[in-house]
């Protein structure tokens, strides 16, 4: 079971990693790496990070809303 | 040379899958929960690329590239944000519970789970007539994309309507004998093999031309606002309306929505949404870019006037029978798609309208023995009606815009479903009138803005499809939990609403 800490915990790790998809604060930026704009490192660090957080979330939380009710 | 290698790979991919539907035909038990979802047994890869190559279609290869070609590659972050993050987590919040709840009571459908809660076959109804009125154009779609690209790959020589018959009649046979298992099998086999071939060709593409900093002083010299992110076509409310409404039309769409109950355990389910994130960064990454890489490269593709950039970077940079297999495999993922569509198609139409309104009494061998016949009714009516379109309405217009404009359409169609179905799924006091207003209200809101002529009253236009830059489809999203929660408050439950089987008594494995 999961604290009702680390519930309010989940909800802004999704939030964040939803509002940050798309980098906005690169908006308008043309700078290259290694042949790729800047902003799809980004995305490509973004997504390898959100299997990160969606692998630990099943470890940690997995149920969190369904299975333990919104009282948990 | 090359179209005779390429109608040999067609042909060669249509003998390996009716191979595979005839081994999973002999492993089926002639019953609906079996044809319809392979009895709930999927393992982690077969769920995660029957998931993913049921996404994969036309779009993947041609639209996609295409649109990356004419505008640049921040459709990647579109699609990273849609189908990376919010489906996943839609992924969570819907299929997860969906999944729980189809175990314990055997749901097939959508609209099954709702009306049983509900207490309400007109519900039940009216969420698969809803989404058969929205699929069945966009199987027309498929058809008429592969019927157009067999036309296009002979020279005309197999034209329109033998090459759409052809797909379709195959289809059908593949479909009526394999059902869910036999599709979900080759659409491993699709996914690994289309993964696998646009990183060959993305490196293939590299090697040829002398390496990234090619593509990229061209664009540099002739589009330097292609490697800036955002443009005049991609603002903020644009990508975000197309990720927000496509993500959640997706979730909703029926043979994904399907497959939501197939996971054959709880461990599965939590494998393929922590690998979801990477399956799409690996797939659209190279495939979108490819078509950037083809802007700074000089090539040159009316996409206008209906043809594709991705054939023609692969024509010039890469052997033809290279190219052969890449075009085939993506004619491949039109089918595998189409096919998806036609079984769960087939599956809302018998399951919640023949059987409840018309014959509740049928056992479950006939009801297996009407879904196969589903298939054949739904997919000869959508063939009839694509030739027909065909040869009259589309005629002059291209097969790629064709493509993103009614596919987007039937998307933000299927996204209005969402909502209302997660208020049902999290919020105990929804009622059978909430979720009937809450369902039927946006569709028509929605259906009304896309088609009727704009008006203006006043200083508003009324029935445009955009307002401050956010796609309608959004306006509609927000209007149907509204007016979910806000008919819900107002109304009180019926005594045979069972409240309680959403809530009480969900367990893990």
């Amino acid at each position: 079971m999961v604290s009702k800490a680390e519930s309010y915990g989940w909800v802004v790790v999704f939030a964040t990693l939803l509002a940050f998809a798309i980098p906005w604060f690169l908006w308008g930026d043309a700078r290259l790496a290694y042949g790729l704009p800047l902003w799809l490192w980004w995305h490509i660090g973004w997504m390898a990070l959100a299997s990160v957080v969606f692998w630990l979330f099943t470890k940690r939380a997995w149920g969190l809303g369904i299975t333990t009710g919104e009282r948990a | 040379m090359t179209t005779t290698l390429q109608l040999g790979i067609v042909v060669g991919y249509l003998l390996v899958a009716l191979a595979i539907g005839l081994v999973a035909y002999r492993v089926t038990e002639r019953t609906a929960e079996d044809f319809y979802l392979a009895s709930r047994t999927f393992g982690t890869v077969v769920l995660l690329f029957t998931v993913f190559a049921t996404l994969l279609s036309a779009f993947t290869f041609f639209g996609g590239p295409d649109t990356a070609y004419a505008f640049g590659p921040e459709w990647i972050l579109v699609m990273g944000l849609m189908d990376g993050i919010i489906f996943a987590v839609l992924w969570y919040v819907i299929g997860y519970k969906q999944w729980l709840l189809g175990n314990q009571h055997g749901y097939v459908t959508l609209g099954e789970m709702l009306g049983d809660r509900f207490a309400s076959t007109t519900l039940r109804a009216l969420v698969a007539v809803v989404s058969l009125f929205w699929l069945f154009p966009y199987v027309m779609l498929q058809q008429i994309g592969a019927g157009g690209a067999l036309a296009a790959l002979t020279g005309g020589a197999f034209p329109f309507w033998a090459g759409a018959t052809l797909i379709t009649g195959f289809m059908i046979l593949y479909v009526v004998l394999a059902g869910m298992r036999g599709i979900a099998w080759t659409d491993t086999l699709q996914g690994a093999f289309m993964l696998v071939m646009v990183w060959a060709a993305a490196l293939w593409v590299l090697v040829a031309v002398g390496g990234i900093g090619v593509p990229n002083a061209g664009l540099t010299a002739n589009n330097p606002e292609f490697l800036a992110l955002g443009s005049d076509f991609y603002t903020p409310g644009r990508m975000l309306t197309f990720a927000i409404s496509i993500a959640f039309g997706v979730a909703m769409f029926p043979q994904v929505n399907q497959r939501f109950f197939a996971a054959s355990s709880e461990t599965v389910l939590k494998r393929s949404f922590a690998l979801w994130p990477v399956l799409v960064l690996l797939l659209f990454v190279p495939a979108f870019i490819l078509g950037t890489w083809a802007q700074g490269l000089g090539l040159e593709a009316n996409i206008g006037a209906g043809e594709s950039i991705l054939p023609v970077i692969l024509a010039e940079y890469t052997p033809a029978w290279f190219a052969a297999l890449v075009i085939a495999g993506a004619i491949a993922a039109m089918m595998s798609s189409s096919d998806s569509m036609l079984l769960s198609g087939s599956s809302y139409f018998t399951r919640d309208v023949y059987r409840p309104l018309v014959d509740s009494t049928i056992t479950e061998r006939r009801e297996d023995f009407l879904g196969r016949l589903g298939v054949v009714v739904f997919a000869v009516a959508a063939l009839g009606a694509s030739i027909w379109a065909e040869a009259g309405a589309f005629g002059a217009m291209t097969v790629g815009s064709i493509l993103v404009e009614i596919g987007d359409l039937a998307f933000g169609g299927f996204a209005q479903l969402a909502l209302p179905v997660i208020v049902a799924l999290y919020w105990r006091r929804t009622t059978r009138l909430g979720m009937l207003a809450g369902v039927l209200v946006p569709q028509l809101v929605y259906i009304g803005f896309n088609f009727l002529p704009e008006v203006a009253v006043g200083t508003l236009v009324l029935f445009s499809d955009a307002y401050l830059g956010w796609g309608i489809s959004i306006y509609c999203m927000i209007l149907g939990a509204l007016v979910t929660i806000a008919v819900s408050v107002a109304t009180t439950q019926s005594p045979k609403e069972d409240t309680a089987l959403y809530f009480e008594g969900l367990t893990a494995d």
